[in-house]
């Protein structure tokens, strides 16, 4: 009766204008947001290109199920602009509830688009979240600014990621690595055909030409801010007469590129490759444990630094299960579900949390953690540059395709 | 009532989606999608579509690699044919050839990248001992500039597939009669089948060819494994720009969608002007009665492809189970190092639901779409090409990428939400062309005085469909349910748009997995949807035999 009596005041209201979605869920009254979820199925669509990532949301999900009564329904996209897509599809069908996206695994311009075209639940939810005491917004600068855009609490922080990169010790002496993108150039000198980058728009390829891009332009602050079309092609100019001395250097010179990091994995493996990077430090790790990978596998930064971000949970405007879909993503953030994730045997994946916030026993544990024998401690990670405005991703997609884009 | 008006109303509601799906694409190529600000008719998307770098060349390399794939596809199987057509070697290359129809393109594709890559298997069997290579060659192999493995690849499937089309329209031939006149006459195999049968087949397989076209010139996901990279071919960079980050690019992909549709139309227009071109060929070739005697090279050569394609989808597929237990496996070893069953245990449980819901699907839609057809077939009785039946075939002559959009955001609009109902309504619409067809020739061929003798004694239509036609037909029907059910297994655009990627199948799990790249997993993902229709292929032709146990005839 009471369920049926607040339906009504809810379409009461609705028909009125008078009810946000923020009427419909109080997010600061968390017991409220826990009643709420009893019972309910959230379709959480994430990436599901690796069985470990998948096997780690399906324990999360078992512990929502068992805990809160939730059930979570991973939704495994090869690509998390399907996910956008499909709210996209919805919104032009007007159908502005019950969507079939409840939370997504999101960040960069992913999130920067659905944010400017108002697709994204909306009043700040991530602060109020119970765990969000523990998450290190001092240190962690990019919890609150994904991609220099501000998150507004549209998002809340899931894991962190930081650019590194791996080599065989048996194939490559330790001595003779690059420290810095220039130094790499000399290195492909030496060693041609040996490195290359995923293919752009691909996400770490992408980021190969931003780290390249925040070293040597010589105004750095412009990065922080959207392109200038009046002094893009000066400003990028370095980027591309760098990549013009790389190209024929390149596996396949350049002919060719790695489809994506498992694809660049592969071709380490595979002794094609002798460089490869990733976006998270105990890949290597993982791989080694997972026999994808021999354990004379190490890890090196540069040491002027490299790129570092975090990626997010996003709930859709016209979720059907926004209570549930907030107590999974507060759940993410707890300690528990973050020292799990931050375990190579696990995942591997940073955790966005401070340890000097977590309560003695839990700071114990994640200090106990045996990162494993590829992955740099957090003290040898080196500095973490920031991430371009998604405005230089764009532009300078773009323009690689422009001039990359048809090699003969 | 008309009885075919039913029929009228069925095939209505069947091909009109398609044509809505269409719309749905082609407004957002003019600009109008409301949801994301688009309501004025432009045409700069258009434009910005022209103005996209390198754009012409992606649209020449598809259209030229499906020419060219089906141009090859056909001299193969028609030369095959025509040269060894009732010998013990057809008989041979047919059992051989027949189950490769099950391997889906996705599996197939993969099996032959992992063969011929220069880290694959080819190189490693013979490395360092032949080549004396101890790291793999930086070869441009597969993703080659003028898509000759994407070519290979395609062959490799489209093959089988045109054989098997073929075989149903070979029983209406007077093979043996031609054969022996033509013989007589001083003509050799080859030549003298072009002559005297080849313009009647070709008939029958038309439509089949121009599903080969389409398909070839529109393909997404083989071109994305094996074919160019820099640029890529239209369909692959349409693909991209739906799923781009900026939201704004789907005006893009909906204009790359409707050039898409343009480019098919080209490519049936060379292939008109190129049927012509064949005709007066073979017009000049008869009239010079000039004999070709001596054709063993092409003979040995299509038998050789033949039999090649098989050979290598078999040991490509074993390479991918050998990579789905390997450990280690560095370059050069020919063998990996260490043997596990860890990845299949790890897989196994996680592919149970997806497996179930494959299966429930696939059952469902072939089976519905079995009944449909032979509901159609039955009241109309001439074997499906009817003018209105065109518009069921839609699905096979308009590229998937020019209308899945629009279909998805008309399931949406109608109320569909996205669940198993509505999935399998967009899985009946694909497999039922293919079902139809598979089905379609064999109805025809039926001798009709059973059936005349079955009514002259007085029974009914209805049952002289269920005691007579029916039995008579059931391998053709369980080999037409079979095509239906590995055609529904292999759809992947079509379930994760309409089905909002919940409902998971084997095949959209295998596609998310393949973006992990981990060979392992992808094999064990491989072997188990090739395993799937091939085991519905197994019981197409072993149920008859077991079901008409005591009806002697009726075996094969």
């Amino acid at each position: 009766m009471i369920g049926r009596a607040r339906q009504f005041i809810t379409a009461a209201m609705l028909a009125l204008g008078l009810a946000g979605e923020a009427a419909a869920i109080d997010v600061n009254d968390w017991n409220s947001v826990v009643a709420e979820a009893r019972g309910q199925t959230i379709y959480f669509n994430a990436w599901g290109g690796a069985e470990n990532i998948n096997a780690y949301i399906k324990w999360a999900g078992d512990e929502m199920k068992a805990r809160y009564g939730v059930t979570v329904v991973h939704v495994k996209l090869d690509d998390t602009a399907k996910a956008v897509a499909t709210v996209v599809a919805e919104k032009s069908a007007g159908k502005d509830r019950d969507g079939a996206v409840d939370l997504i695994w999101i960040n960069g311009e992913n999130f920067a688009a659905m944010k400017r075209e108002r697709l994204l639940f909306s009043p700040d939810w991530a602060t109020k979240l119970p765990n969000w005491v523990y998450v290190d917004h001092e240190s962690k600068p990019t919890v609150l600014t994904d991609f220099t855009i501000a998150t507004g609490g549209l998002e809340s922080p899931w894991g962190g990621a930081k650019l590194v990169f791996f080599y065989d010790s048996a194939r490559t002496a330790g001595g003779e690595l690059p420290d810095s993108a220039a130094d790499l150039l000399k290195w492909a000198e030496a060693n041609t055909g040996r490195f290359s980058y995923p293919q752009p728009p691909d996400f770490t390829g992408s980021s190969f030409l931003k780290q390249v891009l925040t070293e040597l332009i010589h105004d750095k602050t412009k990065l922080q801010k959207p392109v200038d079309e009046a002094t893009f092609a000066a400003d990028a100019a370095p980027l591309f007469a760098y990549l013009d001395k790389l190209t024929p250097l390149l596996w396949r010179k350049g002919k060719a590129y790695p489809q994506n990091y498992p694809d660049m994995k592969q071709k380490f493996a595979d002794g094609e490759l002798d460089i490869i990077f990733a976006f998270n430090p105990a890949e290597a790790s993982a791989a080694i444990a997972n026999g994808e990978l021999p354990d004379s596998v190490r890890s090196f930064v540069f040491s002027g630094g490299t790129l570092g971000n975090t990626h997010f949970v996003a709930i859709p405007y016209n979720a059907s299960a926004k209570a549930g879909a907030l107590l999974f993503a507060n759940f993410l953030l707890s300690p528990e579900a973050q020292l799990r994730k931050q375990d190579p045997k696990i995942w591997g994946d940073p955790t966005v949390l401070s340890l000097a916030r977590l309560p003695a026993a839990e700071r114990q544990a994640f200090e106990a953690l045996d990162l494993g024998v590829a992955t740099l401690g957090p003290d040898q990670l080196g500095p973490a540059l920031d991430e371009p405005h998604p405005d230089w991703m764009t532009r300078i997609e773009a323009e690689w395709i422009r001039r990359y884009g048809a090699a003969n | 009532m008309h009885p075919t008006s039913g029929n009228g109303l069925l095939v209505v509601i069947l091909g009109l989606p398609v044509l809505a799906g269409v719309g749905g694409t082609i407004l957002p190529a003019f600009g109008y999608l409301p949801a994301l600000g688009g309501f004025r008719p432009t045409t700069a998307h258009l434009a910005e579509l022209a103005g996209q770098p390198h754009i012409l060349r992606s649209v020449l390399v598809a259209l030229a690699a499906g020419l060219i794939t089906t141009f090859a596809a056909l001299a193969i199987v028609g030369t095959f044919i025509a040269g060894f057509a009732g010998t013990p070697v057809f008989a041979r290359v047919h059992h051989l050839v027949s189950p490769l129809l099950a391997v889906p393109h996705a599996a197939a594709t993969f099996a032959l990248a992992f063969l011929i890559a220069p880290s694959g298997l080819l190189l490693r069997l013979v490395s360092p001992e032949l080549t004396g290579f101890t790291r793999p060659p930086d070869w441009l192999l597969p993703n080659d500039p003028f898509a000759l493995s994407m070519i290979a690849g395609l062959v490799t499937k489209e093959v089988p597939f045109l054989f098997l089309v073929t075989l149903a329209g070979l029983p209406q031939l007077p093979l043996h009669r031609a054969g022996k006149l033509m013989a007589a006459l001083g003509y050799g195999r080859v030549s003298g089948f072009l002559i005297s049968l080849w313009p009647t087949l070709y008939r029958q397989i038309r439509l089949p060819v121009f599903a080969v076209l389409v398909y070839s010139v529109s393909v997404v996901d083989v071109a994305m494994i094996l074919g160019p990279q820099l640029p890529a071919t239209l369909p692959v960079r349409i693909a991209h720009w739906a799923a781009d980050h900026d939201l704004k690019m789907r005006f893009l992909a909906s204009a790359g969608a409707l050039l898409q549709l343009v480019v098919v139309f080209a490519a049936i227009g060379i292939w008109l002007v190129l049927e012509r071109l064949g005709k007066f060929a073979l017009t000049l070739l008869t009239l010079a009665g000039t004999r070709l005697r001596k054709d063993l090279l092409p003979r040995a050569a299509s038998g050789l492809a033949m039999a090649g394609c098989a050979v290598i989808v078999f040991l490509g597929l074993g390479a991918l189970f050998i990579w789905s237990v390997a450990g280690l496996w560095p370059f050069p070893k020919a063998l990996p190092g260490a043997i596990t069953a860890k990845i299949w245990l790890r897989v196994l449980p996680q592919i149970a639901e997806p497996l179930f819901t494959t299966v429930a699907i696939a059952f469902s839609a072939s089976a519905l779409a079995l009944v449909i057809a032979i509901s159609l077939l039955h009241r109309d009785g001439r074997g499906g090409n009817g003018a209105g039946y065109k518009l069921l075939y839609l699905p096979l002559i308009v590229p998937e990428i020019s209308f899945v959009f629009g279909l998805q955001v008309l399931a949406i609009s109608i109320g569909f939400t996205p669940a198993f109902p509505s999935v399998l309504a967009v899985h009946l619409l694909f497999v039922l062309p293919y079902v139809l067809l598979s089905l379609s020739a064999p109805w025809r061929e039926l001798d009709p005085r059973f059936e005349q003798i079955a009514a002259g004694l007085g029974k009914s239509s209805l049952r002289v469909l269920l005691t007579i036609r029916l039995p008579l037909l059931f391998r053709a029907c369980l080999t037409a349910f079979a095509v239906g059910f590995s055609v529904s297994v292999s759809l992947y655009l079509p379930t994760v748009l309409v089905g909002a990627g919940r409902l998971t199948t084997v095949t959209t799990e295998a596609v998310a997995l393949s973006a992990g790249g981990d060979r392992r997993v992808i094999g064990v993902y491989a072997l188990v949807q090739a395993a799937l229709p091939f085991l519905a292929f197994l019981v197409a032709s072993l149920g008859p035999q077991l079901l008409f146990r005591n009806r002697r005839a009726m075996r094969m």
